[in-house]
């Protein structure tokens, strides 16, 4: 008999690490010595941070309800920047050294910045101006020239030198955590996949606010128990999830254990999902290169995706469709953030896509907190249309 | 005090250089010329070099055109809901989007022409969100068409260096060799130069005029404001836009001299920040018209397509001075590359409103320091809905200038979408601000 996955050791680790994120960082501090900082945006070079003895964290929210954000940010910017900034007003952030964020959505930007403002443990702030032309040729250049004024901040802050060593030690543990992290995605293509959408958030989520080197160790161990791992639960529709900060747990035990038709997620194109991890670090001479060219053709956020002359797709959709066929996806959710605007302009076009290649998909908006009764009768809507077509046929 | 008023001598030919714009771009084909589309923000200067008839449809000036006309953009605007766009997203962008989809093209003046007009090709640039991504998709609607976006958002003005220029420089390159592909035209670098000194003259020129507002009573009142700064955003790079702005410049300062004012009684001064609700423009002349109030300047109307010298270089204070023009620079322009180079140089440091993207602490300063160089007693803000770039930091500078003993007023709305406005509210927060202030209403 074959071990059940929610019995694994490692999956349990995980799940604590997400749900005990702040005490993580604050023992690791205690115990290190060290500094941490947040990051707002998966575009931040972790590496250099991580090479300097810093421990990035991404700041997330915590889906519950809040009013302490208005007088800040406008009701028209996403829920997850609301969410962020309303933890860094009520202090669950004060373990934070400093705070960085990558260019990215404006939405986003607004929250960091009011967070740097507002948040008084804060000492140490960076705007990283990432590009946002991730499909032009000049993008890496510009990257990398960014990442050496970066690099410059941080040896600046902390008094200390960055050497190609200590980047070669950080690429060394970020990649081993991708690769890990990738063969466990890639065990979804199998007609029983051995973890769930919400375990996949838990491994992925909790490599995001703890030390990788650490992470790894458990990664490790996982991938091998997941070898031996015989899934009881029916599978049923095979889903895939496109969205952003999609890491509402709620939403996946909604939709993965909490319906009356058997369903579950074998992928997700999002930054607290595959969009984080996917692509490695190709080490060269030129370190800061190479970390420039890993960031910005990792799969692209909607937000930097987009035509430029001789290129004329968007280069995520390329990988949503390579996804939809290598792991047999049955239905798209795609789980739009209120108010965001880079996904929501991707989204007439994306949907021509799915329909293009004959596969079903559903929108869903989401907020701080899910109407989960409402979610739940479109997904079982969605999966009976789905049905009755095959009867028909 | 009453105040000598007049109306502009040149407003004709600010309105005829509308209407021909639209006609133009429309006709375009007919006399064998190049059509593009692309952001009020795009480089103008660089398709330019293609010939002296190539004509640019800017889609902010656009989108705000059809907003005017409500019916037509409310139908726009359904039209593209229905295809999966969410109503939450750019304004401008819905409108012309709706435009595309409905196969409809607006004039200046409302008349509806079918079928729209397709571009040869699209050249737009990216700052916010949705550049880039509204012309991709509107490529995708017309089936297809040609596009090119610049990435430009390499930081604030006052934090420019050599790489950050170059990035912008090597991807005007190659939009050059690009549109040479896309049109079988070839490119002449004299065109280039000269429209390159064109838009350094017009942005600078409408800084300057802006600057002349300063004058008690102002000149100028925001409304005929939005038919002057409009210039810098359909085709800046233009000989006649620049003649344009000379002809306002001296009517402006003569104006000035003559103590010719916008209002009759001007007995309170206001600025502002966000586009306005395109639609229902009457919010200003109720202002006006109830109670003298005259808005002088805004961060909208003169960040959009002026120059200026903006933060210094330490990134502490704003400055509301005119960015010197190539030659006021000694900066020689001779072949293609110190063009672009120029052009790209003098958007990303001097523009405006490219600026304050990249804090809340420029924006709070920018805002503070217009208060204060144009004499104004308050603020109103439009917490506009349609632009998810312009919104930005308004909260965070309503708290800074309130705390800076700055009246502020705010009311919400949407600059493009006149299903999102509450007129009888807005006026009921604008006679409660003044009640607030004192200002009582002219008899
Ligand atoms: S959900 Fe969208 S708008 Fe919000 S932070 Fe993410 S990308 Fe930005
Ligand atoms: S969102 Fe605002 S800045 Fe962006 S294209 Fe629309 S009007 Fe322009």
């Amino acid at each position: 008999m074959g071990k059940n996955v929610d019995d694994l050791a490692q999956l349990k680790q995980f799940k604590e690490w997400f749900d005990n994120r702040h005490e993580y960082a604050k023992k690791w501090k205690k115990k290190t010595g060290g500094k941490v900082v947040g990051y707002y945006c998966t575009y931040v070079p972790e590496e250099i941070l991580y090479a300097a003895g810093v421990l990035p964290v991404r700041i997330l929210g915590s889906h519950e309800p809040e009013s302490i954000t208005r007088p800040y940010l406008h009701d028209m910017y996403c829920p997850f920047c609301h969410d962020t900034l309303a933890q860094g007003l009520e202090g669950r952030y004060d373990y934070l050294d400093g705070v960085t964020l990558a260019q990215s959505c404006l939405h986003m930007r607004q929250s960091y910045f009011s967070f740097v403002d507002r948040v008084p443990n804060i000492e140490w702030d960076y705007y990283l101006p990432f590009p946002h032309g991730v499909t032009n040729p000049y993008a890496a250049d510009f990257a990398k020239h960014e990442f050496e004024n970066f690099k410059a901040a941080v040896e600046d802050w902390l008094g200390v030198t960055i050497t190609d060593r200590d980047l070669d030690r950080a690429i060394e543990v970020y990649n081993k955590n991708r690769e890990l992290m990738t063969k466990v995605f890639e065990m979804r293509k199998a007609d029983n996949p051995p973890i769930t959408g919400l375990h996949a958030m838990y491994m992925v989520v909790s490599s995001q606010v703890v030390d990788k080197a650490e992470h790894n160790e458990v990664l490790e161990g996982f991938v091998e128990e997941l070898q031996d791992v015989e899934n009881d639960r029916e599978i049923g529709t095979r889903l895939m999830l496109i969205g952003s900060e999609d890491y509402d747990k709620e939403l996946f035990e909604l939709i993965e254990y909490g319906m009356n038709y058997p369903a579950t997620f074998v992928f997700e194109e999002n930054c607290t999902g595959a969009r984080y991890f996917w692509g490695l670090v190709e080490n060269g001479d030129d370190r800061l290169m190479a970390l420039a060219k890993r960031y910005v053709y990792r799969v692209p956020c909607p937000a930097k995706d987009w035509a430029r002359g001789d290129f004329f797709g968007r280069r995520r959709f390329q990988f949503i469709e390579e996804v939809i066929k290598d792991y047999n996806v049955d239905a798209v959710i795609i789980a739009q953030m209120k108010f965001c605007d880079p996904h929501e302009l991707d989204i007439p076009a994306l949907r021509e896509m799915l329909d293009n290649m004959g596969v079903t998909h559903l929108h869903l908006e989401l907020d701080l907190t899910q109407p989960v009764g409402q979610f739940r009768t479109r997904v079982e809507a969605m999966i009976e249309a789905m049905g009755e077509e095959d009867l028909f046929i | 005090m009453e105040v000598k008023v007049r109306p502009f001598d040149c407003w004709d030919d600010f309105k005829n250089y509308r209407i021909e714009y639209y006609k133009n771009y429309l006709e375009a084909k007919d006399k064998g010329g190049i059509r593009w589309a692309g952001s009020a923000w795009s480089f103008d200067p660089v398709p330019a070099g293609l010939g002296e008839d190539v004509y640019p449809l800017t889609g902010e000036p656009y989108g705000a055109t059809a907003a005017f006309f409500r019916e037509f953009s409310v139908r726009a605007l359904e039209t593209i809901e229905r295809k999966g766009a969410a109503r939450d997203l750019c304004g401008y962008m819905r409108n012309y989007w709706g435009s595309v989809a409905m196969d409809k093209y607006l004039l200046a003046d409302g008349t509806e022409i079918e079928p729209f007009p397709k571009p040869d090709f699209n050249f737009t640039i990216h700052i916010c969100c949705t550049h880039a991504k509204w012309y991709h998709y509107a490529a995708e609607l017309e089936g297809g068409v040609p596009t090119y976006a610049v990435d430009i958002s390499v930081g604030p003005g006052y934090q420019l260096d050599d790489k950050k220029i170059e990035y912008v420089v090597r991807q005007l390159e190659d939009a050059v060799t690009w549109m040479e592909k896309v049109t079988g035209r070839e490119y002449d670098d004299e065109l280039l130069i000269k429209a390159v000194e064109n838009e350094a003259k017009s942005m600078t020129l409408w800084s300057k005029i802006c600057k002349l507002n300063q004058a008690v009573p102002a000149p100028m009142e925001e409304k005929s404001m939005f038919s002057f700064y409009v210039m810098t955003l359909l085709r800046r790079s233009d000989e006649k836009v620049v003649k344009l702005y000379e002809k306002l410049y001296d009517e402006v300062e003569s104006r000035v001299k003559r103590g010719i004012g916008a209002l009759t009684h001007e007995q309170f001064r206001f600025v502002t920040d966000n586009p306005p609700p395109w639609p229902f423009l009457k919010v200003y002349r109720y202002l006006e018209q109830t109670y003298g109030a005259v808005s002088v300047g805004s961060i909208y109307t003169f960040g959009l397509g002026a120059s200026w010298i903006g933060m210094d270089e330490k990134g502490e204070n704003w400055i509301w001075e005119p960015a010197p023009t190539p030659e006021e620079a000694g900066y020689e322009i001779h072949d293609r590359r110190s063009a672009l180079w120029w052009t790209a140089m003098f958007n990303l440091k001097y523009r405006a409103s490219w600026q304050h993207e990249y804090s809340h602490w420029i924006r709070k300063q920018e805002t503070l320091q217009m208060v204060k160089d144009w004499k104004a007693d308050a603020i109103i803000m439009h917490l506009n809905r349609g632009c998810e770039l312009w919104n930005m930091s308004t909260l965070e500078v309503r708290d800074y200038l309130v705390k800076n003993n700055v009246p502020v007023a705010t009311y919400e709305g949407n600059m493009a979408d006149p299903r999102e406005f509450d007129e009888a509210r807005t006026f009921n927060v604008i006679d409660s601000f003044m009640q607030s202030l004192g200002i009582e209403k002219l008899a």
